[in-house]
C-alpha cells in the first residue's frame, strides 16, 4: 500500500516494527515503531508517558515527510 | 550414519498458543515436537531430530538479532549437522523467524538449512539467498506436501549431493546463477525459444529477469502549516463491530472511516479487526496503532492545517500483493481528490 500510494504523488511514512520487511517491500520512508501489538504507545508506560511516546513518534513521521530522500531512508533519531 | 538434525517452529505449532503467546523467549526441546513428527517420519532412519526449538514469533521478529543469537547457543549443544525450519507458509514473521534463524545458523554454524514459505511470504525476499526455503502453499493445507520436499532437499544437502534447478527440487528461486553445458549451442537454443514464441508454444528462458519494483520517493512536504495529513493503517483499526466484515486474514477489502470531531480514539468506539497479532492493547487503546489523539492535538497547535477526516483502514494479516496494491492505489485516488497532502502509514 505504501509504494501504491507512493506511486499516485503523495509523500508517504511508513511508521512500523519490523523494517527489514519495509525495506523489502520498498517503502522509501521509514519510521521504526515500537512493537508488534503496540507500534505508537507502550502499555507498561503510564498514560502519560504513553502518549508522549507517539508524540515523539508522530513529529519523527512528519519530519520525514519534510525530508529530501534519493533512497529508502530509516529515521531512526 | 544418522545425521542430527534441529528443527525450529513457532509457539503456535508447538501447541502452546496463539498470539497471546507470540511474545514467548526461545526454548529448545529434546526430540521431535507438533509437526517436527512428519518431518522426521519423512527423514526416516537417514537422520534423526534430536531438538526441537521453539520462538514466538513476535519476540523474534522484534528481536532479530538477539533471538538469533540466543537459539544459536542453545543449538551448539546438540552438535546439529543441519537446521529445518517451518515451515511457514504465509506467516509473516513466522517467515521471517525462520528465515532468519537458518540465515545466522549457516554463517555461523556453516552447515545446511532449509526452510518452506509461501511465496508471498515477506521471509522469502529477506532470506531466499541465504537459505534454501521450499515453495508451499499459503496455508497448513499444504503441510503433507511441504513436508516430504524439504526432508529430500536437506538429506541432498547433508550427502552433499548435487541439489537441482528450483523447479526440479521445489524450492524458491535464490537469484543464484550456474554454469552448465548443453548440447546445442546458445545461438540454436535462443532460435528454437524464438520459435516456440512465434507458434505460441511454451519455453523456459534460460534468465529470468528479476523484477525490481520501486518507486521513486516524492518531494518531501515544504509547507507543513498548510498540510493536510491523510491516515492509513494495515493494523485493521475500525469502529467498534467491524462494520465492513473486514477479515482478520487474508483481507479482500479496506474500509474508509469518518473522523469528524473525533478526538482520541476510544475503546468503547474502535477496535481492531487484525487477527495476525495479540488484539489486547490495540482494543484497550487504539491510538497506539493509529495516532488520531496526538495528530488531533498537532492540529489544534497547528502544526499542520488539518487531519484528514476520514482513515484508512485494512488488515495486512497475509493479504495478498495484488490485494494490497489494489487497496492502496485506490485509497491513494480518494485522498488526493479530497485534498490530502501527506499520508502516514501504520504497520503493526
Amino acid at each position: 500500500m505504501v509504494k501504491e500510494i507512493e506511486r499516485a504523488g503523495l509523500p508517504v511514512v511508513h511508521v512500523c516494527t519490523i523494517v527489514p520487511i519495509s525495506l523489502t517491500v520498498g517503502a522509501n520512508r521509514i519510521v521504526p515503531a515500537v512493537a508488534i501489538p503496540y507500534p505508537l504507545g507502550d502499555p507498561n508506560r503510564t498514560p502519560e508517558e504513553e502518549k508522549e511516546i507517539r508524540r515523539n513518534l508522530v513529529e519523527k513521521a512528519l519530519k520525514a515527510l519534510q525530508t529530501e530522500v534519493t533512497e529508502q531512508t530509516v529515521f531512526t533519531d | 550414519m544418522t545425521y542430527r538434525i534441529i528443527h525450529y517452529i513457532n509457539q503456535f505449532y508447538a501447541g502452546i498458543g496463539g498470539e497471546e503467546k507470540a511474545d514467548i523467549t526461545p526454548e529448545i526441546r529434546e526430540g521431535v515436537v507438533g509437526p517436527g513428527m512428519a518431518l522426521q517420519a519423512a527423514l526416516r532412519d537417514e537422520a534423526e531430530i534430536v531438538a526441537t526449538v521453539i520462538c514466538g514469533d513476535s519476540y523474534f521478529a522484534s528481536n532479530l538479532e538477539k533471538a538469533s543469537e540466543e537459539i544459536i547457543e542453545m543449538m551448539k549443544k546438540y552438535s546439529p549437522d543441519a537446521v529445518v525450519a517451518g515451515p511457514a507458509f504465509n506467516a509473516g514473521r513466522y517467515g521471517t523467524a525462520s528465515g532468519g534463524i537458518c540465515e545466522a545458523v549457516s554463517k555461523q554454524l556453516g552447515i545446511p538449512v532449509v526452510s518452506a514459505m509461501y511465496p508471498e511470504n515477506p521471509g522469502v525476499d529477506l532470506y531466499k539467498r541465504s537459505c534454501y526455503i521450499v515453495e508451499t502453499t499459503d496455508s497448513a493445507a499444504g503441510m503433507r506436501k511441504a513436508i516430504p520436499a524439504m526432508a529430500a532437499l536437506v538429506l541432498k544437502l547433508l550427502k552433499g549431493e548435487p541439489v537441482g534447478s528450483p523447479s526440479e527440487e521445489g524450492y524458491i528461486e535464490r537469484g543464484i546463477r550456474k554454469n552448465k553445458f548443453y548440447e546445442k549451442l546458445a545461438a540454436e537454443r535462443a532460435v528454437d525459444m524464438f520459435t516456440a514464441k512465434l507458434h505460441g508454444r511454451p519455453f523456459v528462458t534460460e534468465y529470468p529477469m528479476p523484477v525490481f519494483d520501486r518507486v521513486e520517493p516524492n518531494p518531501p512536504v515544504t509547507d507543513m502549516k498548510n498540510a493536510v495529513i491523510g491516515l492509513v493503517t494495515s493494523g485493521g483499526i475500525c469502529p467498534g463491530g467491524n462494520p465492513d466484515h473486514i477479515e482478520a486474514s487474508s483481507a479482500s477489502k479496506f474500509g474508509e472511516y469518518d473522523i469528524t470531531g473525533i478526538k482520541d480514539l476510544v475503546c468503547t468506539e474502535y477496535c481492531t479487526a487484525h487477527g495476525g497479532y495479540d488484539a489486547t492493547y490495540a482494543d484497550q487503546d487504539p491510538d497506539r496503532v493509529l495516532p488520531v489523539d496526538v495528530l488531533r492535538d498537532m492540529e489544534k497547535e497547528g502544526v499542520f492545517k488539518k487531519l484528514h477526516n476520514k482513515f484508512y483502514s485494512t488488515v495486512g494479516n497475509g493479504t495478498s500483493v495484488a490485494s494490497s496494491k489494489r487497496f492502496g492505489a485506490e485509497i491513494a485516488r480518494r485522498m488526493i481528490s479530497d485534498g490530502v497532502t501527506a499520508v502516514i502509514l501504520t504497520s503493526t
